[in-house]
């Protein structure tokens, strides 16, 4: 077991209106682990991902990084590919190179082999407007992981795809775990989805969010389609919707 | 298929049949040609005063393009300073909006008598550039401000510099605004230099407006219409062009694009 890259704790924030989305969050997350925050859409799953990119600091409590982060060290995707309309697919993945100031051609050479790996190597080329919302999705994750980040930041990325291809991103997702052995930060409403990736799924409950179960998933990696069909996989996703019910103050 | 063809043949048969009914028309009721001269006599004096007639386009066009291509720049420019800083857009956009909303035709005369007379071309073309400059600054500015609230994040996690965001991020982002803005533009440019040679009005300015003014006070009404053709093409023809680049240059963004 390797040590935390960082802890949040007692982390808050309330929004310049008045808005309070998070009190209170308590949260460790080992290096190389991949942890699920799931919960009901508005109980502040994506300002905790903010939070932790930096994009905005909390008003209360802290972040504590336990190992040094540097620009290119977190990657982020959203729900959206929020792909640059105007730039071609390879464009699009330099991007973080680019801005960091990698000279082009080596940057070109990492973004090509960053399409590779998620299956996009013929479609260097190609502008997002001529892709599918699946397709668009994965460049989306090639750009997030061409600076070879130490934690990858994921805000229900696969929400708006259909089920299928969701599927298949999940698998994928996972496979790139594996390989480049980053930290994941993966933001989900789906319970299925989230007990399928995750080591750790963090229960947070409704606004103000804050961790209300951490819930460990007893199934190895790796994984595969016969997990969704086991028997184990079922009773896991049931004992955690019990639980994010409960969280919501509802009957199970 | 039916659709695309209609669409094609339809405005010149329009344009043949009319052209028709009014030659018949003012044959039929012996219209004077000083009130409504047939299009064959119209066709006769572009013929005719074609030397005349080329000349005068020239230098509209010249004003024309070169006011579009100073409210391009200074409207782009003007908006990206705004969005560098927000005290100065506070501070002049008003008198930009001011600009805008006070009648060209009630300051030509002033701009004409401060640039002065011998150099009226220069009055036509600030007059012309005061018209067309502000649907570039409003267009651009609002293109400024429509970044993708994500890709912005996106640029801010990377830690991009202020340059890298305008160049890399806003800008783009921008282009369909910018260009919208200049399409409007041209055609106000356009607009701008006739109203401005309107007002600068006897001898001193040689373009398409002032044969209008001249062929109206001697009753040649045949070449009036015959500038007014011209000044049609030309506003036609920059309409086009601009259209064309809009298209050539937003081609990716959109789906069926060709890469
Ligand atoms: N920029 C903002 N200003 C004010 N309130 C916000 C802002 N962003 C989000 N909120 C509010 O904070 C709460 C949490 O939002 P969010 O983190 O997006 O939730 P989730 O991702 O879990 O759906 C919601 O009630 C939302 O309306
Ligand atoms: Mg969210």
């Amino acid at each position: 077991m390797t040590g935390d890259l960082f802890q949040l704790s007692g982390l808050s924030l309330t929004y310049p209106n008045g808005t309070c989305a998070l009190d209170g969050v308590d949260l460790s997350v080992a290096e190389g682990e991949f942890v699920s925050l799931l919960g009901p859409s508005g109980c502040g799953k994506s300002t905790i991902l903010r939070l932790v990119a930096g994009l905005m600091e909390p008003t209360g409590g802290r972040l504590n990084w336990l190992l040094p982060v540097a620009r290119g060290d977190i990657g982020f995707v959203f729900q959206e590919p929020t792909l640059m309309p105007w730039a071609r697919i390879i464009d699009n993945v330099r991007l973080p190179l680019d801005l960091a100031g990698v000279p082009k051609g080596e940057g070109n050479d990492r973004a090509a082999d960053g399409l590779v790996r998620v299956g996009l190597g013929d479609f260097q080329k190609a502008f997002p407007a001529e892709m599918s919302g699946g397709m668009k999705m994965r460049a989306s994750l090639a750009r997030a992981l061409v600076t070879n980040p130490r934690l990858l930041l994921l805000d229900e990325p696969f929400a708006a795809l259909d089920e299928i291809t969701r599927l298949k991103l999940n698998d994928d997702l996972l496979s790139l775990w594996y390989a480049q052995r980053f930290t994941a930060l993966f933001v989900t409403h789906s319970v299925f989805e989230s007990v399928y990736l995750s080591g750790r799924i963090a229960i947070i409950g409704p606004r103000p969010g804050r961790v209300v179960a951490e819930v460990p998933v007893p199934l190895t990696f790796p994984r595969d389609l016969s997990v969704r069909t086991g028997t184990d996989y079922g009773a896991i996703c049931r004992d955690v919707s019990d639980r994010l019910h409960a969280a919501m103050g509802l009957a199970a | 298929m039916n659709g695309v063809w209609a669409r094609r043949l339809l405005p010149p048969l329009v344009g043949v049949l009319f052209l028709l009914g009014w030659e018949t028309a003012v044959s039929a009721w012996d219209i004077p040609p000083f009130v409504l001269p047939p299009p064959t006599a119209v066709a006769h004096a572009l013929w005719n005063d074609a030397p005349l007639l080329l000349q005068s386009s020239w230098i509209t066009l010249i004003i024309t393009v070169q006011a579009f291509l100073l409210a391009l720049t200074s409207g782009v420019a003007l908006a990206v300073l705004f969005k560098q800083s927000r005290t100065l857009e506070a501070a002049l956009y008003p008198y930009a909006v001011i600009l805008q909303v006070t009648p060209i035709v009630a300051i030509a005369p002033l701009v004409v008598i401060w640039v002065g007379y011998e150099r009226v071309n220069l009055a036509l073309l600030v007059l012309a550039w005061i018209v067309a400059f502000f649907p570039v600054l409003s267009n651009s500015t609002a293109g400024l401000a429509a970044v993708d609230p994500n890709l912005r994040d996106l640029f801010r996690l990377y830690g991009a510099s202020r340059w890298q965001m305008l160049w890399r991020l806003q800008l783009p982002s921008a282009l369909p605004y910018i260009l919208a803005g200049a399409k409007i533009s041209g055609g106000l440019a356009l607009i701008g230099a006739v109203v401005a040679e309107f007002v600068a009005g006897s001898g001193t300015a040689t373009g398409l407006a002032w044969r209008v003014i001249e062929a109206g006070n001697r009753l040649n009404m045949p070449r009036l219409f015959a500038a007014l053709v011209l000044l049609s093409i030309l506003g036609i023809l920059i309409f086009a062009l601009l259209s064309w680049v809009q298209r050539l240059l937003l081609r990716r963004w959109h789906p069926g694009g060709t890469g």
